[in-house]
C-alpha cells in the first residue's frame, strides 16, 4: 500500500483507533480526589430526603497518566486548523490567534459569576460594550445583542425580532423566503420561528433571481434570508434592488452573516439595506471552533429594530460606567445569563489586534486567495458559475464522475491522504458534485500551491486510476466508515460488560 | 498584515494569475454606493504587548469571584477544575478542529464525544444523550419543544420552581407560537404536585421541573412523574451534574428527557457562558432528539470507528423539517465534561458532591445560629439553599463584598420580599465558612 501514501510523514505509525476510556485502568484507579472533609460528615439520605442514589454512575477509573494519554491519542486522530490546510466552504476556518486564548483564560475574566454585582464587572461590561459597538460599526446596524450562542442561534433571534416588530405593528405575517443556496440552518430556524419557508430558485448565474423573488413577495412575507455573499461564493450585484423590492412590501432583509469575512470593511451590510444580520464570532472573528463549538452569534440591527433586541444588553452611562439594559420592548431572552462571554473575549481581543485596516486586509486577501486558488485548479475540475467569486468558490466534479466514475467524495477522501482536510462536499445543493472551497486569509502561498498541486494530481488519478481514488483513503487512523450501520443499528453509548 | 502571511511580491503575483490589476477589481459586484469610503471607525492596530497589556486592564478592573470567597451559585457554580482539563482542551488538534464531517480525520472529537454521551447516560440513567446543546436554559427549551413533538401536543407545564431564566428564555421561544407555557406559582420552595396536577390536561406535552431546583431543594420527583403520567404527558427533569453524583438519577422516577447545565463540569464560569447544554432521553425517542449524535460502527477494515449518525433529523439534510436548527453548538465544553468526569471518577464525583453537600448544610446550621437569618421553608436540599436575612440583604451582600465575601445571591422570594440563595462547593473550607459567619453576624 505504500504507494498511495503521498505525503505522509515519515516515522511513526499513525495512531489507530483507541480503546475507550472506560476499558482503560483499574476498578481502585483514580486521579482527582475530593478534599478531605473538615466539615462533619452527613448522612446523604437523610439530608437528601430519602433521594440518595443507590448506585454509583459507572464512571471511568483512571489515573492522570492515563487520561493524558488518552487524550493525546485521541488528539493525533484528530485535523485541526493547527494541523494542516482545511479549507472547509463556509466555515471559515482561519488561524486562531494564541493570545486570544491566553486573553479569555485570565482569572479576571475566566472566574467571573455572572450574578455578582455590577460594579465588579466594569472591565468585562466595557469589554463587552467596545465589542458590541465594533460589530455595529462593522455591519453598519448599531443595535446590537450578544446573546445568542451561535449563528443558528443568532439567526433564530433575528427572526424573533422580525417577529415582534410585525406584532408590534399588528401586522402579523406568515412566510419568510430564501434562496435554494441557502444554508440548512435558515429553513430550519423559520420553522423554529413558526413561519413557512419559502424557496426561491437562483438565476442562471447562481444569484437570487430577482424576478421570481418579487413575484412572491407579498404583505404576508415577514422577511427574505440572504447569505451574502452566497454560498456559490457569489456577491449579488442586485443587491439594492433585492433589498429595496424586500422593504416595498413591508418585510425586513436578513443577512446570513457566515460569509462576512468576505466583505468586512469593504463593505457594509446595513449600507446595502439589510435590516439584520448575525455574525459568526467564532468564523470572522477567529475564535476557534472547538469540534464544533461554542461559538457565539451576536445580532446587529438598524435602529428600528433594536427596541426589541433579546436581553440583557451592555450600556455606558455618561459616567463612564457600564451596565446592563434591557431594550425598550424586548422580546425577552434567548438563553441564560449575558451570551458567551469567553468567545466575546476572543473576539475583542482579535478585532483590538488588527484594528480597522487589518478588518479590510483580512477581507481583501480573502478574496484573493479565494480566486488564485480557483485560477489555479479551474482547468482540472468544471467551474459551474464561473465569476468573481468572494472568499470561497464552488467546483464540481461532474467530469470526474462521467468519465470515470470517481465522486466528488472518493476525490474529497483522497485529499486526506495528500495531507489536506477536504473542502465542504455536496453543498450548496444545486451544484453537481460539489465542492466547496475556502482558504481563508491566513494560509501561506505555499499551502495554497500545495493544495492546488493535490488536487490536481487527484484529478489526474481519477483518470489513470480511478480505482485508487475510489479506495481513498489509505493513511488515516480509520478508513471509510459504515455510516449506513451507525444509522441503522445505533450504537450510542458505552454499556458495561454483561456480569 | 498581521496573522496574514502572504508578502506584497506574492501578492502581485496572485494578482497577476487571477488577471486583475488591483484588489478592487474583485469587488466590483458589491454597488459603488455602498463600498466603504476610506476605514472603519474602529481602534487602532495594537502591538501584543499593549494588547495583552489592554486586555489585562480590562481583566483587572473586575473583581473574579475566584478570588474571593464565593458562596454564589443560583445557575454557575465555582466548582474546582482539574488541571488535566484545560490541557486537554488545549490541544490544537481539539480546539482548531470543525464539526467532524470528515470522520477519518475526527477521530478525536467523535470518541470523545462518545464517551461524554455515555457518561451523561450514567448520570441521568437515561439511555440517550446528545453530543450537547448551548446551554442549561436552551437544552431546557428543546426540551419542550421535543415533547410537544412526540406527544404532538403543544402546552407544556413548567414549575415555579425552576430557574427563572431558563422560565425566560421559554417563553421567548413560546412567543413563535410553536408552544404555550402554563406556569405553576410557587410557594414554598417546592413545587405543588397537586397545584401542578391542577394545570395539565389532555393537551399538556410535558411537565417540566427542575430538582434541585432555583432555591435548591431537592423536589419530590416521583409525585410529580405521576401527574404527567396520568396527563399522559412527557416528564422532563433538569437536574445539577455534581449532585447527580448523590442523588438518584432522574430516570427512577420516570423521567422522559432530563436536561442541566454542564459548566459545573470542567468549565469556568466565565460570566455565565460559554456554558453546556446537558440533554438525555429514553431510547425510544431518539429520533425526535434534537441535535448532534455520535454513534460507534466500523470501517472498511474492521476497526471500530465513530461517526455522527441519525443525521437525517438535522437540518442540513431535513432543511426545514430538521428537528431543530442547531448547528455549531458546546463540543469542547462536551469534551472537557467528558475529561473531567474521567478525571474525578464515580468515586471523586461521589466524594465532590458529599463534600458540597455536608459543608452547605454546615454553613446553614451556621447562619441560622447567628439569630440574623431565618429558613423559610425546612424542605431537604443539596449544596444550595435560600434563607431570609432580618435587614437589608442587598445592603448585607454589599458589605461582605467589601470584606472580599461573595455573600450568595439575593434573590426575590415568591411570597414577597428577598432571599439570598447561598452555593457552596467543595473549594470552601471551614476556616472560610466560620469566617464569613462570623462576619455576617457582626454587621
Amino acid at each position: 500500500m505504500s504507494e498511495h501514501l503521498a505525503n505522509t510523514p515519515a516515522g511513526a505509525p499513525l495512531p489507530g483507533p483507541r480503546t475507550l476510556i472506560f476499558d482503560l485502568g483499574a476498578p481502585e484507579s483514580s486521579c482527582v480526589l475530593a478534599p478531605a472533609l473538615d466539615v462533619p460528615d452527613i448522612d446523604l439520605d437523610v439530608v437528601l430526603g430519602g433521594a440518595g442514589r443507590n448506585e454509583a454512575p459507572r464512571l471511568p477509573h483512571v489515573t492522570e497518566l492515563e487520561i493524558m494519554r488518552h487524550y493525546a491519542h485521541l488528539a493525533e486522530m484528530n485535523f485541526g486548523v493547527d494541523s494542516g490546510f482545511y479549507p472547509l466552504g463556509s466555515c471559515t476556518m482561519k488561524y486562531n490567534p494564541r493570545v486570544n486564548e491566553d486573553a479569555c483564560r485570565l482569572e479576571g475574566f475566566a472566574g467571573l459569576h455572572p450574578y455578582q454585582p455590577l460594579e465588579t464587572l466594569q472591565g468585562a461590561l466595557a469589554l463587552m460594550h467596545g465589542l458590541a459597538t465594533a460589530l455595529g460599526e462593522i455591519s453598519g446596524l448599531p443595535g446590537v445583542t450578544l446573546q445568542p450562542s451561535a449563528g443558528a442561534h443568532g439567526e433564530l433571534a433575528a427572526l424573533m425580532v422580525f417577529r415582534a416588530a410585525h406584532e408590534a405593528a399588528g401586522d402579523a405575517r406568515k412566510r419568510v423566503i430564501i434562496p435554494e443556496t441557502a444554508h440548512g440552518t435558515n429553513p430550519a430556524t423559520v420553522t423554529m420561528c413558526g413561519y413557512e419557508t419559502v424557496t426561491v430558485a437562483s438565476d442562471p448565474n447562481g444569484l437570487v433571481d430577482v424576478e421570481a423573488l418579487k413575484a412572491a413577495l407579498d404583505t404576508d412575507v415577514a422577511a427574505f434570508m440572504l447569505t451574502n455573499p452566497n454560498t456559490l461564493g457569489l456577491f449579488d450585484p442586485r443587491i439594492l434592488e433585492i433589498t429595496e423590492a424586500v422593504h416595498a412590501v413591508g418585510a425586513y432583509a436578513y443577512c446570513d452573516g457566515a460569509n462576512l469575512n468576505a466583505i468586512m470593511g469593504v463593505t457594509r451590510p446595513g449600507d446595502l439595506g439589510f435590516d439584520a444580520l448575525h455574525i459568526n464570532l467564532h468564523k470572522t472573528f477567529s475564535t476557534p471552533h472547538g469540534g464544533g463549538g461554542p461559538g457565539a452569534g451576536p445580532v446587529c440591527v438598524n435602529d428600528h429594530l433594536a427596541r426589541f433586541l433579546p436581553g440583557p444588553l451592555p450600556v455606558a452611562f455618561p459616567d463612564g460606567t457600564f451596565g446592563l439594559d434591557w431594550p425598550e420592548e424586548s422580546l425577552g431572552r434567548v438563553r441564560s445569563f449575558y451570551g458567551n462571554f469567553g468567545v466575546l473575549v476572543r473576539a475583542y481581543t482579535y478585532i483590538r489586534a488588527i484594528g480597522a485596516s487589518g478588518v479590510r486586509d483580512a477581507a481583501e486577501q480573502a478574496v484573493l486567495s479565494a480566486n488564485y486558488l480557483k485560477e489555479r485548479l479551474r482547468d482540472a475540475f468544471e467551474v459551474p458559475y464561473d465569476r468573481t467569486c468572494m472568499h470561497e468558490f464552488v467546483l464540481s466534479g461532474s467530469r470526474q464522475k462521467k468519465a470515470n466514475g470517481v465522486r466528488t467524495l472518493d476525490m474529497a477522501k483522497r485529499l486526506l491522504d495528500h495531507g489536506f482536510h477536504p473542502p465542504t462536499v455536496y453543498f450548496p445543493l444545486l451544484v453537481d458534485e460539489a465542492m466547496m472551497i475556502e482558504p481563508t486569509e491566513t494560509e501561506p502561498l505555499s499551502a495554497l500551491d500545495a493544495f492546488a498541486e493535490a488536487l490536481i494530481a487527484i484529478a489526474g488519478e481519477a483518470g489513470s486510476d480511478p480505482d485508487l481514488v475510489k479506495g481513498a483513503p489509505y493513511t488515516t487512523p480509520v478508513r471509510r466508515l459504515d455510516e449506513a450501520r451507525a444509522a441503522r443499528t445505533p450504537d450510542l453509548r458505552w454499556r458495561p460488560p454483561q456480569a | 498584515m498581521r496573522y496574514i502571511p502572504i508578502t506584497c511580491a506574492q501578492r502581485e503575483h496572485m494578482l497577476a494569475t487571477v488577471g486583475v490589476t488591483g484588489i478592487g477589481e474583485l469587488f466590483a459586484d458589491v454597488p459603488a454606493q455602498a463600498v466603504l469610503q476610506g476605514l472603519l471607525d474602529l481602534p487602532e492596530p495594537l502591538s501584543e504587548v499593549d494588547l495583552v497589556r489592554h486586555v489585562r486592564g480590562l481583566a483587572n478592573q473586575n473583581v473574579p469571584a475566584t478570588e474571593l470567597v464565593s458562596f454564589a451559585g443560583a445557575g454557575m457554580y465555582d466548582h474546582h477544575i482539574p488541571s488535566v482539563v484545560d490541557h486537554i482542551l488545549r490541544r490544537p488538534e481539539f480546539f482548531t478542529a470543525y464539526t467532524p464531517y470528515q470522520p477519518e480525520v475526527s477521530q478525536g472529537t467523535l470518541q470523545g464525544i462518545y464517551e461524554y454521551q455515555s457518561m451523561v447516560c450514567e448520570l441521568t440513567g437515561m439511555d440517550v444523550a446528545n453530543a450537547s446543546m448551548y446551554d442549561g436554559a436552551t437544552a431546557f427549551v428543546e426540551a419542550a419543544l421535543m415533547a410537544c413533538r412526540i406527544t404532538r401536543r403543544s402546552r407544556v407545564v413548567v414549575s415555579g420552581t425552576v430557574h427563572p431564566e431558563w422560565i425566560e428564555t421559554l417563553e421567548t421561544y413560546a412567543a413563535s407560537g410553536l408552544l404555550e407555557v402554563v406556569g405553576d406559582e410557587c410557594t414554598g420552595g417546592l413545587s405543588d404536585a397537586s397545584s401542578l396536577a391542577s394545570l395539565v390536561d389532555d393537551r399538556t406535552a410535558a411537565v417540566l421541573v427542575a430538582s434541585p431546583n432555583f432555591v435548591g431543594n431537592i423536589e419530590d420527583l416521583a409525585a410529580i412523574g405521576a401527574v404527567a403520567r396520568a396527563a399522559g404527558a412527557l416528564f422532563v427533569v433538569a437536574s445539577n451534574p455534581i449532585m447527580l453524583g448523590v442523588l438518584e438519577p432522574p430516570s427512577t422516577f420516570g423521567a422522559d428527557i432530563v436536561v442541566g447545565e454542564g459548566q459545573p463540569l470542567g468549565s469556568p464560569m466565565s460570566l455565565g457562558g460559554p456554558g453546556l447544554g446537558l440533554f438525555a432521553c429514553r431510547e425510544s425517542h431518539v429520533r425526535q432528539m434534537p441535535g448532534r449524535l455520535v454513534g460507534r460502527t466500523v470501517d472498511i477494515d474492521g476497526n471500530h470507528a465513530f461517526v455522527l449518525t441519525l443525521s437525517t433529523r438535522e437540518q442540513h439534510i431535513r432543511r426545514e423539517k430538521a428537528t431543530s436548527n442547531i448547528c455549531s453548538n458546546h463540543a469542547l465544553n462536551a469534551l472537557a465534561a467528558g475529561a473531567y468526569l474521567c478525571a474525578v471518577g464515580a468515586e471523586g464525583l461521589v466524594g465532590i458532591a458529599r463534600s458540597c453537600v455536608a459543608k452547605a448544610h454546615y454553613l446553614r446550621d451556621a447562619l441560622l445560629s447567628t439569630g440574623r437569618f431565618s429558613a423559610p421553608w425546612g424542605t431537604p436540599f443539596g449544596y444550595e439553599f435560600a434563607l431570609a436575612y432580618e435587614g437589608d440583604a442587598s445592603e448585607m451582600h454589599d458589605e461582605m463584598l467589601a470584606r472580599g465575601y461573595l455573600a450568595g445571591v439575593v434573590v426575590e422570594a415568591p411570597e414577597g420580599g428577598d432571599l439570598v440563595v447561598f452555593a457552596v462547593t467543595e473549594k470552601r473550607t471551614r476556616g472560610e465558612i466560620d469566617a464569613f459567619v462570623k462576619e455576617v453576624a457582626s454587621l
